[in-house]
């Protein structure tokens, strides 16, 4: 491929962010397509906020300019307004609807913003896609498969040099078997949810 | 397994971390060392990982790998395998070279036979690390040949052929890589798997004893190996120079991953300039160096952290008499503060260039967002062991604390961590706080940093007789770094049964005469065992045992047992905040209408939040 493709994914640690941005890592060698992918370890994943980012093509390293996502990928609504500098008008940003009130929203300390308000907020930076990723992972048979509908979210955007499909038989290539039928479920929720 | 296929020529997804594994493979290395930490973790657990396979199948991995007790040990007995003439990679993080170099830097006179990679994993930023110090020193320091990787794929030819040069040298090497290296997957190109050696040879030799007149005949021959290390250099693969438009007299000197920024913004600027990759950046081949200089009338060096490169090459410029401008740290243009990105480089470039910087962020938005910094997870027995301490002796307390995930007991509502240095400086500034001031001392370290470092400070506390509670927080287990095996686990870093040693027995033996073991999550008896351990005229210890919660309840499940999830009855809860403003679990939270709730799907199932309900409102609800 010509050119770059960059991809920000965001969200809590536990939800399969640098799950997710590694299958797009997989997805883009199987094609032979040239990526770099950053990935957050150690403290950081003790419930913190976690940003991964994804680059394809004619790229030396794996960080994101400012203003440079061609998508933002999240987990969760106020992860996507945390890394907001990414974007500019063109951005896809793709978030799932459900908070996670960190603990310092829970003792008191601080305040988690009105959900419309995030929304409204990300609306004014790029093309924002909200997808309710929690009941469609729900309905397609085990919460864990919340990242695989976001990918498939993702797949439906339009933003990867590759079909939909290398991403899909990438996913199944790294889930156990009995787990197939649910993960390809949820994968085709995500790319329903963004092109309805 | 992906990382052990014998595919050359295939390409595959490996992180930074997995990479260098793979090219010590490539390489036939027989012995890997390590003491875990961030950002270093993950090449030891390749390893692990590796060795564990192997040991399942009743099969011989081919090498030897073991988590050492601290990454000294872990220098000594890879570098011992390498003395006798085997190949041998230790890696550590930044840090872990402060405690492994009272060996490296005598190593250094003596060297190797067989070839020794130590890998140094520096952390600008410090995103999980109490410093960013820039480890290319101790190339200079020790007088360590050094490669400095910029991608994964590079990582692994660097480790590959780093063992070659460390042969060709009888010499160990460095390499030095940083997190944006260690934790970026790239595509890799797999080359054929070496044999390992298995079987080394030590011979005999006066001059591996370093008396002070070896000393004083090895120290000359260290400066002759610099000497043909920078011929290597001189011709090394990895030092290049690369054209980008159409180059005239501006130069640029970088390596590392910092290389990364710099073609991408250079690219982005359309500029017309040079670039000197520096991938063996010591010694640095002064002669590729020296023409290059004379080449450019501008110089710009873009390292991060320390202006090694931009000092050595004044240096050289000086010696050559010649006049070039130089760009850099000193003439504000770079940080010697954090880790670079290309919106760094692009923001420098635009000022020395005098062009727009191509890269603008959004601007921030005005709605203020809730900081989310980690946390002990729900359930963490560690919790459970600062609640039951404060009990104890509620006021005029210092805690002195550690590496570990139990350093996040600095955080509200329980902020029990006062004073951290390092590894094991709990107990050792415990000591002195407590000939300093008139407070009472209750100090925290984990069961893997007591094994570590932790050991000397108790022996000093019981021979002074300090007045300190040392608590030893005993989760079988190194969790922070990812849940590696430690002495006091009957398992080994290769899955094989290991002897277990027990932290209130290495207490005893260091002479500790008021010892308390307890279950945290008998938070009554833990404020108890606190108490009497404060009432202790001397060196106290308390051990605090119960499994990282992580572990237990994965095991539970593996075992089939259910992980119990527990909710409040609202009509007996009275909104006392025990449970969330003093024992602060992050599955506790207040509902939209001030109600307190458990989120279920973070609840861990450990029940001290009913414990210490005064109002007997919370419950057991269902099994998760």
């Amino acid at each position: 491929m010509k050119g770059k493709i960059n991809i920000v994914l965001t969200g809590v640690g536990g939800q399969g962010v640098v799950t997710a941005a590694n299958i797009i890592g997989k997805a883009a060698v199987r094609v032979g397509v040239n990526v770099f992918v950053s990935e957050v370890h150690g403290m950081a994943q003790r419930g913190g906020s976690v940003n991964c980012t994804v680059r394809l093509g004619d790229v030396s390293g794996p960080l994101v300019p400012n203003g440079s996502a061609d998508a933002v990928l999240s987990m969760e609504p106020s992860e996507a307004l945390r890394y907001i500098g990414y974007t500019n008008k063109k951005t896809k940003i793709i978030t799932d609807i459900v908070p996670v009130i960190p603990f310092t929203v829970a003792t008191g300390d601080e305040k988690y913003p009105e959900l419309e308000k995030i929304f409204s907020e990300l609306e004014k930076y790029g093309k924002l896609y909200k997808i309710d990723a929690v009941k469609l992972a729900k309905d397609a048979g085990a919460l864990v498969t919340k990242n695989v509908v976001m990918l498939g979210a993702l797949a439906g955007a339009d933003v990867l040099p590759f079909k939909s499909d290398v991403l899909l038989e990438t996913i199944l290539e790294n889930v156990p078997k009995k787990y197939i039928d649910i993960n390809k479920k949820a994968f085709g929720y995500g790319i329903k949810a963004i092109n309805p | 397994m992906q990382i052990i296929k014998d595919k050359p020529g295939e390409k595959t997804l490996l992180l930074g971390n997995e990479a260098i594994t793979r090219g010590a493979l490539e390489a036939g290395v027989d012995v890997a060392t390590t003491y875990p930490g961030t950002p270093s973790s993950e090449i030891a657990d390749t390893f692990s990982a590796i060795a564990k396979y192997f040991t399942k199948q009743n099969k011989d991995p081919g090498f030897y790998f073991e988590y050492s007790i601290n990454e000294k040990v872990a220098l000594e007995v890879a570098g011992a395998a390498a003395i006798s003439g085997l190949r041998a990679l230790t890696c550590m993080k930044h840090v872990g070279l402060n405690v492994a170099s009272d060996t490296f830097m005598t190593y250094m006179y003596i060297g190797c036979r067989g070839g020794h990679v130590i890998v140094t994993a520096d952390d600008p930023s410090c995103h999980s690390s109490q410093n960013e110090q820039d480890n290319r020193y101790y190339a200079l320091f020790g007088g360590a040949p050094m490669l400095e990787p910029s991608t994964p794929n590079e990582a692994k030819e660097m480790t590959r052929i780093g063992f070659e040069i460390s042969e060709k040298l009888q010499s160990p090497i460095l390499l030095r890589t940083t997190t944006r290296l260690n934790h970026v997957r790239g595509s890799i190109q797999l080359k054929k798997m070496q044999k390992p050696r298995r079987i080394g040879n030590f011979e005999k030799n006066p001059m591996w004893v370093t008396t002070p007149d070896v000393a004083r005949a090895r120290h000359p021959e260290l400066l002759k190996m610099l000497k043909a290390a920078e011929e290597i250099s001189e011709n090394s693969e990895f030092n290049k120079i690369l054209n980008i438009g159409k180059p005239f007299d501006w130069g640029i000197v970088t390596s590392g991953v910092s290389f990364n920024y710099v073609k991408e913004v250079a690219e982005d600027l359309k500029l017309d300039i040079r670039i000197l990759k520096l991938g063996m950046s010591n010694p640095l081949p002064k002669k590729m160096c020296e023409n290059f200089i004379k080449s450019c009338k501008n110089i710009i060096i873009v390292e991060e952290l320390e202006p090694i490169l931009e000092n050595q090459f004044k240096v050289i410029a000086y010696e050559l008499g010649v006049k070039v401008k130089f760009y850099g740290k000193s003439s504000g243009h770079f940080s010697r503060l954090f880790e670079y990105n290309p919106d760094i480089v692009a923001e420098a470039f635009s000022k020395i260039f005098k062009v727009k910087n191509p890269y603008i962020a959004a601007k921030t938005s005005d709605v203020k967002l809730p900081s989310r910094p980690p946390a002990l997870c729900p359930g963490c027995p560690h919790r459970a062991t600062y609640y039951a301490a404060k009990k104890a002796q509620p006021k005029d307390v210092i805690y002195p604390t550690d590496i570990g995930c139990y350093t996040l007991g600095r955080a509200k509502p329980l902020e029990m961590a006062d004073l951290l240095l390092c590894m094991g400086s709990n107990a050792g500034t415990a000591c002195g706080l407590a000939v300093a001031t008139d407070k009472k001392i209750i100090s925290f370290m984990g069961d893997s940093t007591f094994f570590h470092s932790g050991i000397p400070p108790v022996v000093n506390a019981v021979h002074h007789n300090h007045d300190v509670v040392i608590t030893i927080l005993d989760n079988r287990t190194t969790a922070m770094t990812g849940h590696q095996p430690h002495p006091g686990t009957d398992f080994d870093g290769m899955g094989r049964p290991a002897k277990k040693i027990n932290v209130e027995d290495v207490c005893k033996g260091c002479g500790v005469e008021h010892i308390e073991v307890v279950d945290p999550n008998n938070i009554k008896e833990t404020t108890e065992a606190f108490k009497r351990a404060l009432n202790f005229k001397g060196a106290a210890v308390v051990v605090s045992k119960s499994p990282c919660i992580l572990l237990e309840n994965r095991d539970k499940i593996k075992r089939g047992e259910k992980i119990l999830v527990y909710q409040i009855d609202q009509e007996k809860c009275r909104k006392c905040k025990t449970c969330i403003g003093r024992f602060g679990c992050p599955a506790l939270y207040f509902g939209e209408d001030g109600s307190v709730l458990i989120d279920e799907a973070q609840c861990n199932g450990c029940g001290n939040c009913a414990t210490i309900c005064p109002f007997g409102a919370i419950h057991v609800k269902e099994e998760k």
